[in-house]
């Protein structure tokens, strides 16, 4: 069985101060969201109409889809199919022998990572390497992303240190951020130069021209495709938006949402391929044509990936990406997990209090508290629950619903803690409780009894 | 008028000085007030736990015993939202509907329904507030940070109008304390931490009494401050409006 997210969250808590630093890291980049977003009177209103405009792509998908294509065989672009990941990484590495391509580098692709493209193409004897800083680090340590814009924002400037001296040869203990930076540079110039191939992510794909647009900081997706002379963009079918006037909207929600950047360093359009080069998109479903199928689930596709949602909920800040051992961690892929896998899953809509803070960040206004609550029911009623959980709360239940059984309960409850030390009292949620908390001392009389009576005596 | 007073299931259990104090305001204020006796909870224990559909006969036994009155008052933000929100799940009668949207949180009755802007009390202390992410974000008794800089809320304005009271400027004005129902024990170190972040914020920033408008969120926090064995005092905000004085 593969654990649990407060399995893993209890591991990452015993490290007090560590999670202090990351809890801080983080709501840092939210306090830098929260002054970009308060810098624009109208923010609110661009979440609205990205929204929307997000709402309206959804359920005129097939036809967005198909125009996209159209559009984008007219500019000399080949487009690809994927039903799932597999298929999806066959095309890929079909592109790649064709075009006899040996080294790959790669950037912002979280669709990749899904698709878990990585080893996949490592196995069929390709090199390929990540580009993007934050995913370099974490492909030199083997590890997977902890976020979805931060992927190493799990580590610290040390760790990246330790690493960089093992991979990179830079002298131990160095953790100068900008020195291992220019370290980092120097080593991937040489990859860039000698590349055959560059993969890219795709953040906007536009319908109405069939171009698809990457943001970046680090300039590293260009680089890489203008170096190389095939370039495959992968996108998931809910990638597209359907005009170039909508990009505008979101190019000023994403950078804000994700950093408190007003834009992304760089904003790149791809239409057509370079002279002498080819240029592939590839189109992945992968799950999402059902979840588009689920009418309370549905609009969790609107999302863009800032990241927002991850960086304030204050359950992921005190539990780390890697909690929720799914490609997208945080309240967004606790709503898009389950619907790929129900039961290994299931743990995640309960990894939350329900505090409403990510639907209330999200620029796109997807209501994942509600979607979190709404989960939890499913798995409840598919019956993947411990089996202490399900009949506590039928107990629990049955009492609630009758009167008297609810006031003898009551008593004794009250009459139980009141005369057993806390350090006897034998119940799993009791002893979870008191872990870190004291039990409320119980009164003597309930409310109720207390009413009753006065209410005689008046 | 003649209010219904629910009081929850735990808090009519193990803290019946704050429902006494809510009666009392609410009685001082003029109200007629009825707490119909065969009440329990408003069910949402176990529907945030999945188990909407074992709820359904606690909804309708929670109807049943508050439709007769104009009002529903509680002294808590979580289960108005919840009767507000998720009793969609029962049949919409009439009762049901009115249940539904005459169902009020305590601080929100007396600012939207009595139009009350002040109270006459006096409070001479450092004053914390715990504002409650279901009052907040679910029925929108506050800003939220996330939408705008401006901290305000229906709350935060009666609290101001007390008599040599101090608040507390919170470093994070609205993070989640971490209760979140059966989270707190399912989730207990990710919840206990938070509880623990949440009271560091009032210490460092000087809070002497820790109020809010949820029992729930209260009673972990005063767990974790009775644990470190903190010189904090928690109230409901019910027991400072009523003028008890602290060591009631
Ligand atoms: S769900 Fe919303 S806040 Fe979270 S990553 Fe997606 S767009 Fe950003």
């Amino acid at each position: 069985m593969t654990a649990t997210h407060s399995q893993l969250a209890e591991a990452f808590n015993k490290d007090f101060d560590r999670t202090t630093w990351h809890d801080e890291a983080l709501w840092f980049v939210r306090q830098k969201r929260d002054s970009a977003a308060y810098g624009i009177k109208e923010f609110q209103e661009l979440r609205e109409l990205a929204s929307r405009i997000k709402e309206h792509t959804l359920s005129n998908l097939d036809k967005y889809l198909v125009s996209f294509e159209q559009n984008a065989i007219r500019n000399g672009v080949i487009v690809h199919w994927a039903m799932d990941a597999e298929e999806h990484n066959k095309i890929v590495l079909d592109i790649l022998l064709k075009s006899n391509s040996k080294r790959i580098v790669k950037s912002k692709s979280m669709l990749t990572e899904e698709c878990h493209l990585n080893p996949y193409l490592q196995k069929n004897g390709i090199e390929v390497v990540d580009t993007d800083l934050g995913e370099h680090i974490i492909q030199l340590r083997k590890e997977p992303p902890s976020h979805i814009v931060l992927p190493a924002i799990h580590l610290k400037k040390e760790d990246v240190g330790n690493t960089f001296h093992h991979h990179l040869g830079t002298p131990a203990h160095e953790s100068d951020p900008q020195r291992l930076a220019e370290a980092a540079r120097q080593h991937l110039r040489e990859k860039f130069i000698s590349s055959d191939a560059a993969i890219s992510g795709v953040n906007f794909a536009v319908a109405e021209t069939g171009s698809v647009v990457v943001c970046t900081n680090e300039g590293n997706a260009d680089l890489g495709i203008n170096f190389a002379k095939v370039h495959i963009a992968c996108m998931g079918i809910e990638k597209i938006i359907p005009a170039w006037d909508h990009l505008g909207v979101f190019t000023r929600l994403l950078a804000r949402s994700a950093t408190g950047q007003s834009i992304t360093t760089y904003t790149s359009h791809f239409t057509k391929p370079l002279e002498g080069a080819t240029m592939h998109v590839v189109i992945l479903d992968n799950g999402r044509t059902k979840q588009l199928g689920r009418e309370d689930f549905r609009n969790s596709l609107k999302c863009i990936r800032c990241g927002a949602c991850m960086n304030t909920c204050p359950v992921y800040r005190r539990s780390g990406g890697h909690s929720y051992n799914f490609t997208v961690p945080g309240p967004i892929g606790s709503i898009l997990s389950p619907n790929l896998d129900l039961k290994k899953y299931s743990s995640l809509p309960f990894a939350s209090t329900l505090c409403g803070s990510c639907t209330f960040v999200c620029p796109v206004k997807i209501d994942i508290h509600v979607q979190l609550y709404k989960w939890r029911q499913i798995i409840a009623e598919e019956n993947i629950l411990p089996v202490y959980k399900k009949w506590s709360m039928k107990i629990m239940a049955t009492l609630l619903a009758n009167p008297l059984l609810y006031d003898l309960g009551g008593k004794l409850a009250r009459y139980v803690l009141r005369i057993t030390p806390d350090r006897i009292l034998n119940n799993n949620w009791l002893n979870s409780w008191a872990k870190a908390r004291e039990l409320p001392k119980p009164p003597k009389t309930s409310f109720k009894t207390w009413y009753i009576q006065s209410s005689k005596k008046k | 008028m003649t209010v219904g007073l629910f009081i929850p299931c735990y808090i009519d259990q193990f803290f019946p000085q704050v429902a006494i104090a809510t009666l009392q305001l609410l009685e001082k204020l003029g109200i007629n007030v009825e707490y119909p006796i065969r009440q329990t909870c408003c069910g949402q224990p176990m529907a945030n736990s999945g188990f909407e559909q074992s709820s359904i006969s606690v909804y309708q036994l929670f109807v049943k015993n508050f439709s007769r009155y104009d009002y529903v008052v509680t002294p808590t933000g979580s289960c108005a939202y919840h009767v507000r929100k998720h009793f969609n799940k029962i049949d919409q009668t009439p009762e049901v509907v009115k249940v539904r949207n005459s169902t009020f949180e305590l601080v929100n009755f007396l600012t939207d329904v009595l139009n009350k802007t002040e109270v006459a009390v006096s409070f001479p202390h450092q004053v914390g507030f715990h504002q409650s992410c279901h009052g907040q974000r679910g029925l929108g008794l506050s800003n939220a940070s996330e939408i705008t800089p401006d901290q305000d809320g229906q709350a935060i304005r009666l609290l101001r109008t007390i008599k040599d009271i101090k608040l507390t400027q919170l470093t994070r004005t609205d993070e989640c304390c971490g209760f979140g129902g059966t989270f707190c024990v399912s989730e207990e170190a990710v919840s206990a931490r938070m509880g623990i972040d949440r009271i560091a914020d009032h210490v460092r920033n000087k809070t002497e009494v820790l109020t809010g408008g949820d029992m729930s969120c209260l009673m972990h926090l005063d767990g974790i401050i009775k644990r470190q064995r903190l010189p904090i005092k928690v109230m409901h905000i019910a027991e400072i409006l009523n003028g008890n004085n602290i060591y009631e």
